[in-house]
């Protein structure tokens, strides 16, 4: 599993192809729910952009017009920063200065938002026995596969983290 | 919020967060629970966003954590309303009340 170390002010991993290859596709996927995707009915976008006055619907959508398309920008911009530092193909070297370590840090942690959303997963979740129920029931299925990534993700912003505050 | 891998909350005691203040704070920003978050992530959060030391930072996060939400900042209305944008930048969980 890759790790991030602390060189100096920069952040640097070595990440296998499979890694590029699903932090490409978690990203992309997060630029396409707040682009083309964006559904306010979506739980999602709902996590993503919580309501600022649960009990006041009216204020909470005046807050939202102010708002929404700031914190659009910025959640867009934070997921094109996974995109920017990732290699070309193949593995490689990621490294990243303060500012794209920040960006990253967001980023995963908006991924693994929408992804906990679709997975479902609440405080009682244990990770490693629902995987092991999803292989036990299809191990070609999609929820193999995202479990393993929102697990991967985790991982990484944990590293990140680690590093990054070191 | 969720642990990350072999992280383990080390401190429990029960944190008083909001200064007291003289004049009236009618409004609060609330961080509340959610089963994704790291709480390390969270903790370095709130050391980012309102300039807590870390053990400070870490008692807000196991109070969120613990309680299921706790308030994270008091003031004018229009400042918690930006606290609550920035919270959501970071992607925790954030409302705004009344005191």
């Amino acid at each position: 599993m890759t790790l991030f170390k602390r060189r100096g002010a920069v952040c640097i991993a070595t990440l296998q192809a499979d890694e590029v290859k699903v932090l490409r596709k978690v990203a992309e996927e997060v630029v396409g729910l707040l682009t083309e995707g964006f559904d306010h009915s979506d739980p999602v976008v709902g996590r993503l952009f919580p309501d600022v006055y649960p009990e006041a619907p009216r204020e909470s959508a005046e807050f939202r017009r102010f708002t929404e398309g700031d914190l659009k920008t910025s959640k867009i911009d934070q997921a094109g920063a996974i995109l920017a530092a990732l290699p070309e193909e193949g593995s490689g070297e990621v490294r990243l200065d303060a500012e794209a370590a920040q960006a990253w840090l967001r980023a995963l942690n908006d991924a693994r938002l929408a992804l906990g959303i679709r997975l479902e997963i609440t405080d009682d979740t244990v990770l490693e026995a629902e995987l092991d129920k999803a292989l036990a029931e299809d191990p070609q299925s999609a929820r193999v596969f995202q479990l393993s990534v929102y697990s991967y993700l985790g991982y990484l912003q944990d590293s990140l983290l680690t590093a990054y505050t070191a | 919020m969720t642990a990350a891998p072999q992280t383990t909350p080390s401190r429990t005691e029960r944190p008083e967060f909001v200064e007291e203040s003289e004049f009236a704070r009618p409004w609060v920003t609330i961080v509340h629970n959610d089963p994704v978050n790291l709480m390390s992530y969270v903790t370095w959060v709130f050391q980012q966003l309102f300039g807590y030391p870390k053990d400070k930072a870490e008692l807000l996060m196991l109070d969120v954590h613990h309680k299921g939400k706790a308030v994270v900042s008091a003031g004018a209305r229009e400042r918690m309303e930006h606290d609550a944008s920035r919270l959501h930048s970071y992607g925790l969980w954030a409302t705004v009340d009344k005191q």
